[in-house]
């Protein structure tokens, strides 16, 4: 396989990961836009949507004001934003397309449709009352590529370079949704024991799509440990960081078995796993969890250079 | 222009025996369903991404070729004809560039004037004395035919170097199958579905012969932003080879590798569909990103066999477009089974006057133009085109040909209005390497507008499948 295959099938499945990821974040934050206002707090949840989207400084750039049309907008449709939903999709599109050989007729077809029809979209058609209908749609596409690929692929170097960018990124996200939310976990944070803090929480687990499940694994109500727990440390939440590495090490042996090759990312990984294997939620809240997230990020980044250094990405 | 045959109904009189089974499903559709499954054929096409590139055409990059659901159809016996004559031709063809490229026997001659070969832009002289593997300079030739009558095809043009269209091929019958399942049933129509393999047994062909493994091939296209990109994609796809761009390639050590996920892989067989002059800027032209700094050389030493040889584009030269009777006489010693358009090449004076004379009636063409660009269809063009394309043959008249206007033949197709002919033509592919491979089928391109003779894509032209039938 090509250098630039490999680039390209990473980066295809990161975008869709990243515009999926995206889709939830916006619903959130609408949600919470919706709300009466009460607490000082409201005001400022568009931006931490652009923190964790890390898509705030873009914003701020083109716009003055944090207003929830234009926040939503540049999200969603903005060419001037590379993350925006449509930008991403475009992206993903223009990798397949560079890519028809490496991919399947049924990733593409569906990746294709969607990029169609994303197109078609007049962004001021998009009223409030058809936004949830569309980021439902944005995250029924996203499945049913992942569908198609995990139907339809072979089980080579093809499927685990689009893994390997799926669990990047997803790992990121949940990453950077923990960081930018991470004070309203802490114990010191002066909302505690208001309403806020409940909302907050449930926030942060809608936007990983883990609030319904977080009551069947917990049987608690919303604790602000045991949700960082289900986030980092849990091993059945599909969007917690260790199953996006669980995911990666399996990734990155396919890639060891198929070139019969040991290359640094592989050590790398496993190493990230055992890190999160040992972790005890208490640990890491007592030596800060802001350090340990940006620590996981950088470190992520870091995977990931890694796999494109090894597998030649740039030729 | 008297009237033109149709390839279903002749010349009147009654629907021709190929066409039977067809003409009696046709008489039974309604317009208004069969102008839905000409839409839910383009949807499909959409959707699965067959679209082309219009040069100049800015942002609005990605278009459908417009598809006809009616199909074109040839009797078992009328391809019988034609594929013998595409054999010959292409042997010919290849004998000549051989021969130009080597002793010059044919020039020495004097079967065809010396100076329009190598002073020929097409004619490349970094290949004098290069020995490409079987003697083979085009092993993929897209050859455009046209009817005029029962038994009277001609060559329009012989496609040498990096002929497309043959994704359409494919592509038309999957969907014809999948949407006009019946009408199989009820003819006998040849399958093409083997075409990439034997592209695939082509390419493997020409390696070289001392390599001690199964060769490496790879498809080299300009990139996504390419008219043919789909095209390239396809045939990659289907022949399950690496699709490479320029800067995937690099020579080292006098070999020509691709950058793989696992270092460096040598390539034996480059399948390119660039341009000659885009190949390698150290030899062609300098500022080309889109090819291999060095790989001429690689070429030169027979260390990888590109296909088509650079310099394949002098036999379909349209100046050399008139001398192919002779050329095909001169290497096969038999007089040629397909005939050429008589043609008048301006750069004779006696011709030119006549050409002035006659533009009205004649299709003028640019030697080195393509795709329908810079012609001039006498009967179809206003008297001020006309005055303005006599000013710029007068200029250069050696960069213009001439033909008589013929009345190509007709096709029903389904337009606005319902069933009409319309004109069309018929590119065959055919594969040259250890043998001669032809797929029976091609693409029919139809000209969409009312009495237009253009079928280019590029003009607003469509295709159709086309099919042969079995005895």
């Amino acid at each position: 396989m090509l250098g630039r295959t490999a680039n390209d099938l990473f980066w295809l499945s990161r975008y869709l990961e990243r515009a999926e990821n995206m889709a939830r974040l916006i619903e959130v934050g609408y949600r919470i836009a919706l709300l009466p206002r009460e607490g000082e707090g409201y005001n400022e949840e568009w931006r931490s949507t652009l923190q964790s989207a890390g898509c705030e400084e873009g914003y701020l750039e083109r716009h003055e004001t944090l207003n929830t049309s234009d926040v939503i907008n540049y999200l969603l449709f903005s060419a001037d934003n590379s993350s925006s939903i449509r930008s991403c999709i475009a992206t993903a599109r223009r990798n397949a397309r560079a890519q028809r050989t490496a991919i399947t007729r049924e990733m593409w077809t569906s990746l294709n449709s969607a990029w169609l029809d994303m197109e078609a979209i007049n962004p001021r058609d998009i009223t409030s009352d058809r936004l949830p209908g569309l980021l439902d749609w944005i995250k029924e596409r996203s499945a049913a590529y992942r569908g198609a690929l995990l139907n339809t692929i072979l089980r080579n170097d093809t499927y685990y370079f689009s893994q390997l960018g799926t669990f990047v990124e997803r790992a990121d996200n949940t990453a950077r949704i923990l960081d930018v939310k991470y004070y309203v976990l802490l114990p010191s944070y002066e909302m505690i024991g208001s309403s806020v803090d409940n909302l907050q929480w449930a926030s942060i687990l809608r936007s990983v799509s883990a609030h319904r499940s977080y009551r069947w694994v917990y049987k608690d109500s919303y604790k602000p440990w045991n949700i960082a727990d289900y986030l980092i440390l849990n091993a059945e939440m599909p969007r917690s960081l260790k199953s996006c590495y669980l995911e990666l090490d399996e990734a990155v042996r396919g890639l060891q078995r198929t070139y019969g090759q040991t290359e640094d990312c592989v050590p790398a990984v496993k190493e990230t796993v055992a890190m999160l294997d040992e972790g005890e939620i208490d640990t890491i809240f007592q030596s800060g969890l802001h350090e340990f997230l940006i620590d996981f990020i950088a470190r992520n980044n870091r995977v990931g250079q890694q796999i494109s250094d090894a597998y030649h990405f740039n030729g | 222009m008297s009237q033109a045959f149709d390839e279903m109904n002749g010349f009147g009189g009654g629907v021709r025996e190929p066409y039977r089974a067809v003409a009696e499903w046709l008489g039974a559709q309604r317009i208004e369903d069969l102008k839905q499954k000409r839409t839910e054929a383009e949807a499909l096409f959409r959707r699965t991404g067959i679209t082309f590139a219009v040069y100049g055409d800015g942002q609005a990059a990605e278009r459908l070729i417009p598809f006809d659901i009616l199909p074109r159809i040839i009797s078992a016996s009328e391809w019988r004809r034609l594929a013998a004559g595409i054999e010959q031709r292409v042997k010919a063809l290849n004998a000549f560039m051989h021969d130009i490229y080597h002793r010059q026997e044919i020039l020495r001659a004097g079967r065809i004037p010396a100076e329009l070969v190598v002073q020929n832009s097409a004619f490349v002289p970094e290949m004098i004395g290069v020995d490409p593997p079987l003697r083979i300079y085009s092993h993929i030739i897209g050859i455009d035919i046209v009817r005029t009558g029962p038994n009277d095809f001609y060559v329009l043009e012989d496609n040498t170097r990096t002929p497309s269209g043959v994704s359409y091929m494919l592509e038309n019958r999957e969907t014809m199958m999948h949407m006009f399942p019946d009408l199989f049933a009820k003819n006998r129509v040849a399958p093409i579905e083997n075409y990439p393999d034997n592209l695939l047994l082509t390419l493997e062909s020409v390696a070289a012969k001392n390599l001690d493994r199964d060769p490496t091939i790879a498809l080299l296209t300009p990139g996504i932003y390419n008219s043919a990109y789909f095209e390239h994609s396809f045939l990659a796809d289907q022949m399950g080879i690496e699709l490479v761009e320029g800067h995937d390639l690099v020579v080292l050590d006098g070999a020509l590798f691709m950058k793989t996920t696992q270092g460096l892989r040598q390539v034996d067989v480059l399948y390119r569909r660039i341009d000659d002059d885009f190949l390698d800027p150290l030899v062609f032209e300098p500022n080309s990103l889109l090819g291999v700094p060095g790989l001429f050389d690689v070429y030169r030493a027979g260390k990888v066999t590109i296909v088509n040889a650079p310099g394949a584009g002098i036999a379909d030269d349209k100046a050399i477009y008139s001398y192919i009777p002779e050329i095909v006489k001169f290497y096969t010693g038999a007089p040629p089974i397909l005939n050429n358009v008589p043609t008048r090449n301006c750069r004779d004076p006696n011709d030119l006057a006549y050409v002035l004379d006659n533009l009205k009636d004649l299709v003028v063409k640019e030697v080195h133009g393509s795709g329908g660009y810079g012609m001039l269809v006498g009967p179809a063009a206003s008297a001020a085109e006309i005055e303005a394309f006599r000013a710029k043959l007068k200029a250069n008249p050696a960069n213009y040909i001439a033909q008589p206007t013929l009345a190509l033949s007709t096709c029903p197709t389904l337009v606005d209005s319902g069933v009409a002919p319309r004109h069309l033509d018929l590119r065959p592919f055919v594969l040259v390497g250890d043998r001669i491979r032809l797929v029976p089928g091609g693409l029919t391109r139809v000209a969409l507008r009312d009495g237009s003779l253009v079928v280019n894509s590029s003009q607003g032209g469509g295709t159709k499948d086309t099919w042969i039938l079995q005895d």
